[in-house]
């Protein structure tokens, strides 16, 4: 994947690099800024290992309140960016009002579907990897209890839940998924302290598995999980390192390579829906050495099997978001 | 004592704090590589610099007078209403649901209403915390900021499970409808031939906050309740001597506190996201203390020191578009001109006073301003 992709950005970039000087490419982060260990981060890395490879610049802005998106948007666009690449969902009603305004500027939204000639969206099955990493917890626990710990209660984090509850159910008909949300306000994307919290609660209640999607403070829940010696699963990108051998996998989303390859193909991205999968490794479980001890070949072998089988649609993982509700978990 | 002429006063002060505080930004700035002048051009010229950038400033700035009014109204009862932020949602909630949920005719008709709605559910959010101060003696301070997150977790689920359409990812409302849109200054203000304010959220609301600006003047210093609601303020045991109902006022400028903090709402929500998304306030209602403070609670001071903030504000995303300076930095410089202009004042006033005094000229007896604390 990563050759591959590498590969076409080279290419792209080669194609592209005369012009990039004038139409330097710009991203747009959400409100949790550019360093939350997560999403945004994960946005960045991608501009920044596009950067280092074609040694072009990106125009770069976090948005410190809502009413910036829309001004963010417009300044970059009058100003010649392009393409410009959006980290969030929030960036939907904003993005559908302009850009009819910009039709010469490729705009790429991650996370949203916006149906415009001149817009890329780029969405994530999130469910799909969510359904892997709760067939790997599944079969790690031996309480048959499993744990999910998100950050705000919105639709998206729903979709996380129900995914990985999927899994579970379909590995084990007898587990119980204890789910909780860290809070209510944006700070629940940064509250370390009460995840951890939350996780000792769901450890009392015999989680022995507890999956994070939380930004920052997923942070609070492994380290937690490392601290009572169960395991925890990452998310967005691949925290195995953070605490090795108590990680039990990450749920990876690619968001990096989204915004590395929008960055690569310039202006000239194709634009419509772009759906990243487990087909093509948008998302997925992370193995490293970190957890190699910790996946067992017959885990192995389940997490492949699962993974072939969503694949090929023998498996059909709910999205919650589809119709707001969930066959495995209530919220 | 005050020796100093009303032009000191009034100008020299805040201009000295003005300039100390960009001081220590520069040096802040030149310490992370960054030239303060280019930086300091930026923030001037993207808030104040076109009518585009005066639309932003000045739709901070109407965000920002109603919750400085708002926090100014209940400390002159001595209420230290920190509620002003879960009010303000509250309020957001009462202009969704009219904006969504009435047909209307024509926006003004929206704009009453919208008003009397985001007034009445910021007020009632108040109400709360009032009573339990009135009537059981909860501290103010306590209860509202609780109040905050009660807010905030009602919103979340109304937003998640009741009022966002089917099929989108972000918990927020539908758009409102046509009729309930305001115009904005590049509807109002705009020719034919030169377009103003492009692409700014500044509306008309702006306009409503100036109103309520006035409004609490006259209802602060010319009516029979800012009286009662000073005494009160000043001196509890004496209000109640004079017959004052402890409970009343205390209700009373709550309620007014929180419809003030509530109508905001018609500036945010209404104004410019045309929807009511999660975390719509943004803090706003937090901002609105510091401009009470830098105000003296006195609506012109409050109308001013809100416009400083929203200078702060729409500078601040233009160094975050266009310089590599960190959004973490935007805020110390942020935090640096509150600290100054508004924290540390004595410490310009005083040697000002100072020199006033050795300089030695006997200035002319003044008329005594206003009290405004």
């Amino acid at each position: 994947m990563t050759h591959l992709t590498k590969l076409l950005g080279a290419s792209a970039a080669l194609a592209i690099s005369a012009g990039a000087a004038l139409a330097d490419p710009a991203i747009i982060y959400d409100l949790g800024g550019k360093f939350d260990k997560s999403f945004n981060e994960s946005a960045f890395n991608g501009a920044t290992m596009w950067a280092d490879e074609t040694g072009g610049s990106f125009a770069e802005v976090e948005l410190q309140s809502d009413a910036q998106r829309e001004q963010a948007l417009r300044r970059f666009a009058e100003a010649g960016n392009n393409p410009i690449v959006m980290a969030g969902f929030s960036f939907e009603t904003p993005l559908n009002e302009i850009a009819p305004d910009y039709p010469d500027t490729t705009f790429v939204i991650i996370d949203a579907v916006v149906d415009q000639p001149n817009v890329r969206s780029v969405i994530f099955n999130e469910h799909e990897g969510s359904y892997l990493v709760g067939v790997l917890a599944a079969m790690a626990s031996e309480t048959d209890t499993v744990g999910f710990v998100g950050g705000m209660d919105i639709p998206l984090i729903r979709k996380f839940a129900c995914g990985y509850a999927q899994g579970v159910m379909a590995t084990n008909p007898d587990a119980t998924v204890v789910a909780n949300m860290i809070g209510t306000t944006p700070e629940a994307w940064n509250d370390p302290a009460k995840a951890s919290e939350l996780t000792l609660a769901q450890i009392s209640q015999d989680a022995d598995v507890v999956y994070a999607a939380a930004g920052g403070s997923g942070l609070g829940v492994l380290q937690t999980a490392a601290d009572e010696d169960i395991y925890g699963i990452g998310v967005d990108s691949n925290q195995n390192y953070l605490h090795p051998g108590q990680v039990l996998t990450s749920m990876v989303k690619q968001v990096d390579t989204a915004v590395y390859n929008a960055f690569s193909q310039g202006e000239d991205l194709e634009t419509g829906l772009m759906v990243m999968g487990i087909e093509n490794e948008g998302v997925g479980y992370a193995m490293d050495d970190n957890n190699a001890d910790l996946i067992s070949e017959e885990m192995m072998t389940a997490v492949d099997e699962a993974a072939a089988a969503i694949n090929a649609g023998d498996i059909m993982v709910h999205d919650y978001t589809s119709d707001e509700s969930c066959p495995a978990i209530d919220f | 004592m005050n020796r100093m002429p009303t032009w000191a006063d009034v100008i020299l002060v805040p201009l000295v704090s003005l300039l100390l505080a960009a001081f220590f930004s520069a040096i802040v700035l030149l310490a992370i590589g960054e030239n303060p002048w280019e930086a300091l051009k930026l923030m001037v010229e993207g808030s104040v610099g076109s009518t585009y950038a005066w639309g932003y400033t000045l739709y901070y700035a109407t965000n920002f007078i109603f919750t400085g009014l708002a926090v100014a109204v209940a400390n002159h009862a001595k209420l230290f209403n920190i509620g002003a932020e879960g009010q303000a949602q509250l309020g957001g909630l009462g202009v969704a649901l009219v904006c969504l949920f009435l047909p209307f005719p024509h926006w003004s008709i929206a704009l009453i209403v919208a008003i009397c709605a985001g007034a009445l559910f910021g007020a009632a959010w108040a109400a709360i915390p009032a009573f339990l101060q009135a009537k059981r003696g909860s501290h103010i301070v306590i209860t509202t900021i609780m109040f905050n997150f009660i807010a905030n977790a009602l919103l979340v689920y109304l937003l998640v499970n009741v009022l966002k359409p089917s099929g989108t990812m972000e918990p927020a409302t539908a758009s409102f409808p046509d009729a309930a849109h305001l115009p904005s200054f590049n509807a109002m203000f705009s020719s034919e031939e030169t377009v103003r304010f492009r692409g700014a959220p500044a509306n008309v609301s702006f306009f409503v906050a100036v109103a309520a600006c006035i409004g609490v003047w006259a209802l602060i210093w010319r009516t029979r309740l800012g009286y009662q609601l000073r005494a009160f303020g000043h001196s509890e045991s004496a209000a109640r001597y004079a017959g004052i109902s402890p409970t009343k006022i205390i209700m009373v400028a709550m309620l007014i506190s929180g419809g003030l903090a509530g109508c905001m709402a018609i500036n945010n929500v209404m104004g410019e996201a045309e929807r009511l998304v999660l975390n719509s306030v943004e803090g706003a209602g937090f901002i609105g203390i510091a401009v009470a403070l830098m105000g003296r609670s006195h609506p012109f001071g409050v109308f001013l020191a809100a416009l400083l903030f929203g200078f702060l504000y729409q500078g601040g995303a233009e160094l975050a578009l266009w310089a590599s300076i960190p959004r973490e930095m935007i805020v110390v410089i942020q935090a640096l001109v509150i600290l100054f202009t508004g924290a540390l004042d004595n410490m310009v006033r005083a040697p000002i006073e100072r020199i006033f005094n050795r300089v030695g000229r006997p200035p002319k007896p003044e008329r005594k301003l206003e009290p405004a604390e």
